[in-house]
């Protein structure tokens, strides 16, 4: 066998390992997938989503659980996506250049990579003890806002700078003002792919666990919140409350859990793939 | 009364902006001024080089040298699963795949960034734990190793995804004189563009390692609760943020000692990660500087 021949087996051999390679992380998220519906899917029934917690597992449900998450996810919206399309619209078209705007972007960069349970803490100090709101639905918010804030910063200037520059020139060249042309034109212009960060912004925020457990979250709430003041627990402190019991009853509620929690943020993930292709299609 | 509105809504526009200063400042205001009360009682030196971390027994402890280690150990074992796999996926679907696999890939790849960390830590304590217990006997129940595979297989796309855009960008004219010259694939892959890219990939890799250091559930689940200066896999280790969670779910009471010692481990913690994400920043943007 020659050199050409052995490099071109070697070729051919690390292509097959690349094939592998790939499908190693898909296959074994199938087989978790597969396992986690195995053992969990049985559990779920109307009295699963509907029963307060318990501490015998057969008796315990996720109702607190899965209203606590849609609180949190309802308000972290609310406050996340004005502040996060309105720091963009700043960075991307009028601060353009400065120093500052420069410190900015850099900065943005930096939290982007800050550790969820230093928000965590920051959220203790800041929303929990500071501003009194205690272990609020409120303080949850505003920490997980804060923590999601720089993604959806950077979906947005992305889908800003999408905008072609004529759509800009065109506007000006009406007289329009520059609030005009952004409210008006690049705006709608680009939602669609501003809709698509937020989605997988929020979807992330509904997974978090480590802030909501440092801000004081609780594993045992008895009542569905009536207001953002109320104290909560979300689905992902629920699962890690029963996944650090013992009794098997409790891995399995977990396993249920988890496939509701799953279900709830690949639809979400679903979602913001479908608004992309489409948008991708209409500009085409 | 046009320019008047334009001007107010600027304003409004830039205060917006000017939140994420004041969370950064937030962060380092919180972080300095409750260790520094941390500081006044217990001594750097000691801090830094006692062998033990037992704040909350009675016989106290306050060397953050065991949590550190645990923290490295859980996210070196990440970075020799996430490392192999992520690069050679990127030269696959950079060199070898067919366009299509490689537009429907990127995206299910993704995939394994967005499951909820909680659901990630089920799966190695759950799943992996017992595996590897029926292949390496005397593996404890909480253990480095299993948290640590399984934080690799989630940081995959972070290194696969950013090195194939550094694959990616290397210019046509090497990869062309390479294969001119009669090289295979493979041999371009390695000789002349991974080299080409190595700052991509780097900057990749130091990203992924932030990542892991910061990762808090799967560690604080399957990786156990017990501060420990040691490198062997197989025992129950404590890394930084599982300290953190272990305190924020028990009844410090607070101001107390015990209470300050979740911003001693937090701003390690954040200076860390600081520092990484720092480093990759400026080798990209050495990087794109070479070849624009």
């Amino acid at each position: 066998m020659n050199n050409l021949q052995r490099n071109k087996i070697r070729d051919k051999a690390f292509k097959y390992f690349g094939v592998t390679c790939t499908f190693f992380g898909i296959f074994i998220l199938g087989v978790f997938l597969f396992g986690i519906i195995n053992d969990g899917v049985s559990r779920i029934n109307w009295d699963f989503l509907t029963n307060l917690p318990s501490y015998r597992p057969k008796r315990a449900g996720i109702l607190t659980a899965w209203t606590g998450t849609l609180w949190i996810f309802g308000l972290t919206a609310i406050i996340a996506i004005p502040l996060g399309i309105a720091a963009a619209i700043y960075l991307e078209e009028y601060g353009k250049k400065s120093w500052f705007a420069n410190l900015l972007e850099i900065n943005i960069t930096n939290l982007a990579g800050v550790p969820s349970i230093i928000y965590g803490i920051l959220g203790l100090e800041i929303f929990v003890r500071l501003a009194g709101l205690g272990g609020s639905l409120l303080a949850g918010s505003f920490t997980l806002s804060l923590l999601i804030l720089p993604v959806i910063i950077v979906a947005t200037r992305e889908a800003l700078k999408a905008v072609p520059l004529t759509t800009r020139t065109a506007s000006y060249a009406l007289g329009a003002t520059k609030w005009q042309t952004i409210w008006n034109l690049i705006l709608p212009a680009s939602l669609s792919n501003i809709i698509t960060g937020i989605i997988l912004a929020l979807a992330r925020a509904i997974g978090e666990t480590a802030p909501l457990i440092v801000i004081g979250a609780l594993a045992y709430v008895p009542f569905v919140a009536k207001t953002p003041m109320d104290e909560f627990t979300v689905m992902p402190i629920q699962i890690f409350n029963w996944i650090s019991r013992p009794q098997h009853g409790f891995t399995i509620n977990a396993a249920a859990a988890i496939i509701i929690l799953l279900a709830f943020v690949f639809v979400m993930n679903g979602i913001a793939v479908y608004i992309r292709i489409k948008a991708k299609k209409k500009s085409h | 009364m046009k320019s008047i509105k334009e001007k107010i809504i600027e304003s409004i526009l830039f205060t917006c902006a000017l939140i994420t200063v004041l969370t950064t400042l937030g962060i380092i205001w919180v972080l300095l001024s409750q260790s520094y009360s941390f500081f006044s009682e217990v001594s750097i030196s000691e801090f830094l080089t006692d062998k033990e971390w037992t704040p909350l027994f009675s016989q106290k402890h306050f060397g953050i040298m065991p949590l550190v280690s645990g923290t490295l150990l859980t996210t070196l074992i990440a970075i020799c699963v996430a490392l192999p796999m992520g690069l050679t996926i990127a030269v696959y679907l950079n060199e070898y795949a067919p366009k299509g696999i490689r537009k429907t890939v990127k995206p299910i790849l993704e995939i394994l960034a967005a499951v909820p960390t909680v659901v990630y830590g089920f799966f190695a304590l759950v799943v992996v734990t017992p595996f590897l217990q029926s292949i390496i006997p005397g593996l404890s129940g909480f253990n480095a190793l299993s948290p640590g595979i399984v934080m690799g297989i989630m940081i995959i796309p972070f290194i696969s995804s950013l090195s194939e855009d550094a694959l990616a960008a290397v210019p046509k004219t090497l990869r062309e004189a390479s294969y001119g010259m009669g090289a295979t694939k493979l041999q371009t892959s390695f000789k002349v563009l991974i080299p080409a890219a190595s700052s991509g990939i780097i900057a990749s890799v130091i990203l992924a390692l932030a990542r892991a250091i910061g990762e808090t559930m799967i560690v604080a689940i399957a990786a156990g609760q017990q501060p420990r200066l040691t490198f062997d896999p197989t025992v129950p280790v404590e890394t930084i943020t599982t300290y953190i969670v272990q305190v924020s779910m028990g009844d410090v009471p607070h101001g107390s000692l015990e209470y300050k010692t979740i911003f001693a481990a937090g701003i390690t913690l954040f200076a860390l990660t600081f520092l990484l994400n720092n480093i990759s920043f400026w080798i990209n943007k050495r990087y794109q500087q070479k070849y624009e």
